[in-house]
Formats: C-alpha cells, structure tokens, sequence
C-alpha cells in the first residue's frame, strides 16, 4: 500500500507536468516559476532545520567509542574509531561521511543450527555509496547547463564521467552508479523481510523521485531528445536572473524538471536531511576527552541530593557504635 | 520465568518479522517479559512527580487528567535541550542497519525489538502530534497519535531496551537508540511509570548511600565479612578503613559487590590488591554506591546520586577517586559526571602512589578506573603474581557495553587478564570489543519476574560464550561490571552451565603473591585450586 501510494505519487507528478509542458503559459509555471519556489524552499528549508539542530544544545559529550580509549601510554588508542583530538574527530567524520564506515561494519545476523552467525552484509553499503556518488557527480554535471561559458573543471568532470564512450551520446558512469546504487537500495527495501517491514512510504516516495529524475534524464538523452540549446537558454537564464522561455523544448524536459522540483521541495521536510543531520550527530561529531576536558551543560542546574551531613545526623549513633568517624560527635 | 521456557524452546526464533505493519499490531504485554510497576512510596522519596498506586496488569495506568500534554509538552522540552534527540527524531532513512543489532531483537525475534521500530514508536509520536506535516497527513507522513494504548507500548519497549548503544555503532549518522530509550523512560518517569526494580535502587541510593539501602554499619559489616574469608582463605588479616580523611584516595564501587556472588570475590580482590600495593584508601558509606540506577530513571536523578561522589572526597579531603568494576557505572562516571558536578578544587589530578604514573586521560574528572590503575602496576612490575594459579581456568573477556561503547574501556582489562591468566581466549570478532553484546539484563532489567526477556537478550552473549567453551573449554566469563557478575551468572546457568562468571579482580587476587599468605590451595571461593594443596597427591596418582 505504502509502496502504491508513493509510485502513485510520483506518477502523478509526471502527468501534471506532461499536461502542463503542452501549453506555454504552463510552461512559464513549470520552467520558470516552480524551480525559483522549489530552489528557494530548499535553501531556506534547509537552512532552516540546520538551525533549529544547532539551537538545541548538546547538553552531554556522548561519542559512541567504536575502539581503544587514549588512557596508558604504552596501550595504543583508536585514532579514528576513538578520537580524542579534533583531528581525530574530523578523520572520523570524513570516513562517515565519504565512505560511510558504519555501514561498511554492517553484519547479516542469522541463527544457523543452535549459533548466531553474523555474516558480513555490504549491499547496503555498496548500494548506498554507488547512489551517492553517482548522485553527486550528476549533480555538478548539470551545473555546466547553468554557466556559460563551461569552466573547465566541470568539461573535466563531463569527460572522465563519460570515459566508457558507450555510444553516442555517451553514457555517464555516474549514471550507472546513480540507477545501480538506486536499484539495489530499492530491491533491498522491497525484497528483505525486515527492511520492508521498517519502511514508511517517506522511504519509498523520495527512492521513487529519484529513480524517475534519472530516468528522464536518460530518456531525454537517448530517447526523446529535447532541444539542448533551448534547455540551456532557460537554465541559463534562471541562473542569472533573467529568465527566458524558448521555444520548442520538449516535454520529457518539464517531467525532469518538475520531478527535480518536487525533490527540491520535499528536501527539507524529510528524512533526506541526514545529508545536513550527519554533520551534527554528537555521537559521532564529539571526542571522547570526556575525563580530560570539563564539558558544559547551557542548561545546568545544581543537583538536589542527600548530603553527608543530613546523612550522618540519620545515623550517627549506628555509626558511632560501629567505629565509623563521624563529623559530629 | 513465568512458563519456564527449556532452553531449547527458547531457541526457537524467527527473525522474520510478520507481513502486518507495526502500526497494526497493538502491543499485548507478556509476563516473563516486563517489569514490576514502582510502589509510590519510592517515587515520593525522591520527590518524582505523580507516585501512585498501579500495576502493569492494570487497564488503568493511574495517569493524570492532562497526560498528555504533560507527555507531549515533555517531548518538546526535551528536543530543545538535546540536539541529539532531535537529530535521532529526524534523520532516521530506516535503512535496517540497526535492526539484527540488538540482542533482545536478536534473541526474541519481536519486531519491535529491532532499535530502529524502539524508536519509531516515539518518532512516529513526534511526527504525528509535534509536526505539522504529520498532524495533516498522519499516517502517510508516518505519524500517529497518542493514546493510552500507545503510550503502553512505549513503555513496554523502553524498557526491553539495555541502553547499551549497540544499535548505535553500526548506524550510518550514529543514531543511538539509547538515547532515545533514555529520554523516553525519562518522558514515563513524568507519570510515575517507572519499575520498582530501578525506583527502589534509586530511592535507596538517595537515602543510605547504595542501591542495597544497607546502612553504614551494614555496609561495614558486610565487608568485615569478606575480611574473615580472606583470613581463612589467604591467611592474611587486612583493616581497611571507613569514611577516613585524609587518605590518598576514595575507593567507590558498586554496591551489588558487597552483597552476593559472584561479586563479593570481585571486591575480596579489590581489599588483597590495595593491601598488597599498601595503598592509603578509604572506604566510604555515604558515596558507597558506583552503580547509578538513576541513570534508568532520568538524567536529572542520575546528577543527584551522582553528586555524592565529589561531595564526599571533598569532605574527606582526598586526592582522587578510584573507581571500581562496573559497566553503567562509567557509563555515567566518564560521559556525564564531569558535566552534572563543579569541579572539586580539592581534588588533584590523578598520580598512581606505587607508579608514579599519571592517569593523563583523567586529569579533569580526577576518577580512574581500577582497571587502568592495575594494568600500570603490571606494567611496571609492581604486582608479585603467580598466574599459574588460575591454570586450571579457561577465561574468556566479555566487554561491557558502557566501558566499551561509551568509554573504550578495551585493552586495559584484557592487559590485566592476560598477566594473571595462563589461558586467555576471545569470543568471536562480532561479538566483542566495541561489536560487544549485552548481558541482556542492563540499564535496571535484572529483576526476577522478567527473566524470559532476560535470558532471550542474553542469548546472543551466552551463544558466543557457549561456542568458546565448546571449542577451547572455556569455564570462566570474566568481566568488569557488578551487574554483569549477577546477571551474566542467570544467563550462563541458563544457557551455558559449566561456565562460571568472575570479575577480573578476583583473578588477580588469585594470582597475587601475598606477603605472609599461606600455602594458596585456596581460590577466594574457599573452593581447592586443582592442582595445589591435598589435591596434589590426587593428580600424582593420576600420573
Ligand atoms: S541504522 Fe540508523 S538510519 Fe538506519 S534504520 Fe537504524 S537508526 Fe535508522
Ligand atoms: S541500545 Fe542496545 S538494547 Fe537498546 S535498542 Fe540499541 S541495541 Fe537494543
């Protein structure tokens, strides 16, 4: 059900654009009005919720250790797993955040005659990094649409990305790694019982979004070629401020751009912000110098206890009898 | 256990979750697996809001006219004050890394039980009452709301859950269950919601110093009694002191240790190893409790038993504190104490007496972990052992999940092991270290009426312990946490029982070379050493 509504969904939005890509006042609305609003949520949606992250405090220092503490000199520490420096903790968030190391420990447990066995899992790791990166790529591709001239670094970034020279026009690496990362997170998401059993239709509504962004984007490439000096002209156009509508484009262009719009939009509202939520994640962001260095609570209040004196004016006369010093006689 | 499960009936499990969405499914509340509810009497002790009379098997929980705001208005104080719950609240892409992670997950196959659906029950509460998206769309955008049917539910998965951040470790933005579990136990605290197995400890703790609530003459005593056995065992006489000032150092541990087995051989060894390095120490009955129960109730209650600690070295005018084995007891001690206390400026940073050494890495919170502290005198040559008095031992180590998740607590105790133990083997890679499974009774879950839920989170430690004693005959689970030693014994005589559980204390006590002891046929168990003493004629026989 969760899985109809959230295909349902993103087809839905492939018809409004369809319908609305055949009439140029549409057109105005789609190619230039909905991308300004999508950006301009985006931006401040974003901005937003990373703001209201950091306005909570982190009232405790809790990293979760993944390795040795720095305690004797003569026991080695876990430089990366177990920072104690900020060098430490920037090396621990790189891996996180560029090679996902958490999902790379990810095991497969399982219970095989009477022992637990837990086998090495890396599909979800694999998929997830070929996803990302194939996405990131794709994403500073298109940036040579919003510029002209091209700077050469993304020409650079265009040619090694289409260095397998399958065909003309070229097919990208990055988008194979984009639909593959994809296919298997979404196959995992279908066919593993308890992947399936955890996921909301906030899980596959944006896996759908995606897949039908690059799958547009391959269909204008091979299949429904839409005008790339007008695409262009309009891209250009938005990134400057000074938007045109040329003629002509073709319609697979405006499910594109809806589709990355509604992406756009839908950004800051979802669980698609771990893209901003990784960086502040104070188990992972914080060194354990937790007995070295004092940390600060904002929120602070001394704490209400049972003090000694209250304690030995209980029992002070058992204490006496038992040879227990006391304060007081 | 309620229907004394075989062991063989337990195993059977199925880690395959039903085709019904969670959502679907309301909670049915087994016995074996839930606590028994706090008796008012110890909420009010402490001052915790709305202490009243009920029982888990109540329809009627006993909450207030205003429950729910109360509850809602709770959830939104506490996203303000940790970034972290708001973060763990948002950012979930319920990718299942977490969810074959968790030992009750693991060893019950309920659902529910995988971390990342204990916190959906309350992200799916955030999203459906405190978003907007989720109060209009509901349950499309993943939202539900409150009701006392729901509010049940959380209660019966915060406490299934040890808070022992296993879940945690192999997320991908470090989401930590955990905390999730403490701020919700935190939120049902709000009602009196808590079970009496935490609350009593708590309220003890505040009154007597412990969660045992023995008095100072009591606590004593206790410990005179250990003396005697040492005496008879060892041959030695050993005065410690109570409550001294002026002494060097404060010793705390938890008090689980002066009152049963295993643990007492545990603290037997802390009393042979402070004689035999002459370390001016002291007892204390006021701060005698390392354990911090509190900590299960609410981060607020945590601070208040924690103070004791600093207020009594700075009443007693020590230098340092010395902390003994316990898991949640450095949970609280290394990630939290320094920032519940002001510092003492009485207290000066750590040196180790005999050393020389400096405790580096604590030289803020000026409290170190006696396994740090006997790991140096090793290393340095100050501990006259005879490690072949523990040959007749097959140990392996199994990391707790606080000094090994929130401290790193790793290689020190393992240090110590190997010196005083001929015959050291590890459990499987997955299974310890950081990747360490839990007990399955922490975070105050060691109560007797939930033992099936006990021995099911602890099936995954016992099955790694179980596999070791089948291929290398390992006899003894040694670790260093008091509620490990009771509740590690439950598991093992369950699922393992030809393996003992001791506290790696009592092995180096074992293996300590006592001036003027007698001839060591002995082990602090008062059981005969193979091997040594009148069995030795025996095994000349046998060759
Ligand atoms: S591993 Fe983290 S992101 Fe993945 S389901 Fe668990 S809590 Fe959510
Ligand atoms: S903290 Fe431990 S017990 Fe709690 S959900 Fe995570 S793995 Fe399970």
């Amino acid at each position: 059900m969760d899985i109809i509504i959230s295909l349902g969904a993103v087809l839905a939005i492939i018809v409004v654009a369809l319908v609305g890509a055949q009439a140029t006042g549409l057109q105005y609305l789609l190619g230039i009005i909905i991308p300004y609003a999508a950006f301009a949520v985006f931006l401040v949606g974003f901005v937003k919720r990373v703001l209201d992250w950091a306005r909570s405090p982190v009232p405790f220092r809790i990293p979760t250790t993944a390795g040795q503490e720095v305690s004797l000199p003569w026991i080695k520490s876990a430089k990366l797993d177990n920072p104690s420096t900020t060098s430490g903790v920037i090396a621990r968030m790189a891996l996180e955040i560029f090679a996902f190391r958490s999902l790379f420990r990810n095991t497969k447990a399982e219970w095989r005659s009477g022992f637990l066995i837990q086998g090495p899992a890396k599909w979800l790791w694999l998929g997830a990094l070929l996803f990302h990166y194939g996405f990131l790529v794709t994403a500073v591709r298109h940036l040579r649409l919003f510029v002209d001239p091209i700077p050469a670094w993304i020409n650079g970034i265009d040619m090694i990305d289409g260095m397998l020279q399958i065909g003309a026009p070229p097919v990208y690496i990055s988008d194979l790694l984009l639909i593959g990362g994809l296919a298997i997170l979404l196959v995992r998401r279908l066919a593993l019982p308890k992947v399936r059993y955890i996921s909301l239709p906030a899980d596959y509504f944006p896996l759908f979004l995606i897949l039908a962004i690059g799958i547009t984007g391959l269909l204008m490439r091979f299949f429904f070629r839409v005008d790339i000096v007008g695409v262009k002209t309009l891209v250009v156009g938005l990134a400057s401020f000074r938007p045109t509508l040329p003629d002509g484009i073709g319609a697979m262009f405006f499910i594109h751009v809806l589709l990355v719009c509604t992406l756009l939009a839908y950004f800051p509202f979802s669980k698609l912000m771990h893209m901003g939520g990784v960086f502040l994640s104070p188990t992972r962001n914080l060194a354990n110098t937790n007995r070295m260095k004092r940390h600060i609570n904002p929120w602070w209040k001394p704490p209400k206890f049972h003090p000694y004196e209250e304690y030995e004016d209980e029992f002070r006369e058992l204490m006496k009898e038992a040879g227990i010093p006391v304060e007081r006689e | 256990m309620a229907k004394q499960l075989t062991p063989q009936e337990t195993m059977r499990i199925d880690l395959n979750p039903p085709k019904e969405g969670w959502m679907d499914i309301p909670v049915k509340i087994k016995e074996g697996i839930y606590s028994y509810a706090t008796k008012p009497e110890k909420v009010e002790d402490v001052g915790m809001p709305n202490p009243h009379k009920w029982a888990v098997t109540d329809e009627d929980w006993g909450l207030p006219e205003n429950w729910k705001e109360v509850f809602l208005e709770g959830f939104r104080e506490r996203l303000e004050k940790h970034r972290s719950f708001k973060i763990f609240m948002d950012i979930c892409v319920r990718c299942g890394a977490c969810a074959d992670k968790c030992h009750f997950f693991l060893g019950s196959g309920d659902p529910k039980n995988m971390p990342v659906v204990r916190a959906e029950l309350l992200r799916s509460i955030y999203r459906g009452e405190l978003t907007t998206a989720g109060r209009i769309l509901g349950r499309l955008a993943g939202g539900r709301k409150l009701t006392r049917q729901v509010l049940k539910e959380i209660w019966y998965y915060m406490f299934q859950c040890t808070e022992c951040r296993r879940c945690s470790l192999f997320c991908p933005y470090g989401i930590d269950t955990a905390e999730v579990t403490i701020i919700g136990r935190e939120l049902l605290n709000l009602f009196g919601l808590n079970i009496n197995w935490i609350q009593e400890p708590v309220s003890n703790c505040y009154k007597f110093g412990n969660h045992l609530g023995l008095q100072p003459h009591t606590f004593k005593q206790n410990i005179e009694f250990m003396l005697m056995d040492i005496e008879e065992f060892v041959g030695i006489k050993i005065e410690p002191t109570f409550n001294r000032k002026g002494a060097e150092i404060l010793f705390i541990t938890p008090s689980g240790d002066v009152f049963a087995e295993p643990g007492i051989y545990t603290l037997m060894g802390y009393l042979m190893l402070f004689e035999h390095i002459g370390l001016d120490y002291t007892w204390s009955t006021y701060a005698s409790e390392g354990g911090n129960f509190g900590f299960f109730t609410s981060l607020e209650m945590a601070q208040r038993l924690n103070a004791k600690m600093y207020h009594e070295a700075k009443r007693l005018g020590v230098k340092w504190i010395l902390g003994g084995e316990c898991g949640h007891m450095w949970r609280v001690v290394h990630q939290y104490m320094n920032t519940f206390n002001e510092p003492v400026d009485s207290l000066e940073e750590p040196v180790s007496p005999i050393t020389g050494t400096k405790f580096e890495n604590a030289k803020s919170l000026k409290m170190v972990h006696i396994s740090e502290f006997t790991a140096d005198l090793i290393k340095h040559g100050k501990l006259k052992l005879e490690p072949s008095r523990n040959d007749h031992l097959k140990v392996t180590f199994h990391d707790s999940c606080n000094p090994s998740r929130a401290m790193g607590l790793l290689d020190e105790p393992r240090y110590v092991l190997k010196n005083v133990c001929n015959n050291f083997y590890e459990m499987p890679e997955n299974t310890i270290r950081e990747q360490t499974f839990c007990c399955g009774s922490g975070s105050g879950l060691n109560a007797g009426e939930n033992m099936e839920l006990r021995m099911r989170g602890g099936l995954p430690r016992a099955n790694a312990v179980k596999y070791v004693s089948e291929k290398h005959g390992v006899n003894v689970l040694a670790n260093v946490c008091a509620i490990d030693r009771a509740t590690l014994s439950a598991s093992m005589e369950y699922w393992c029982p030809d393996v003992a559980v001791a506290g790696v204390s009592e092995l180096v006590a074992n293996a300590l070379i006592m001036e003027g002891e007698n001839d060591r046929s002995l082990n602090l168990r008062g059981e005969e050493i193979p091997g040594r003493g009148t069995q030795d004629e025996e095994a000349q026989e046998d060759v």
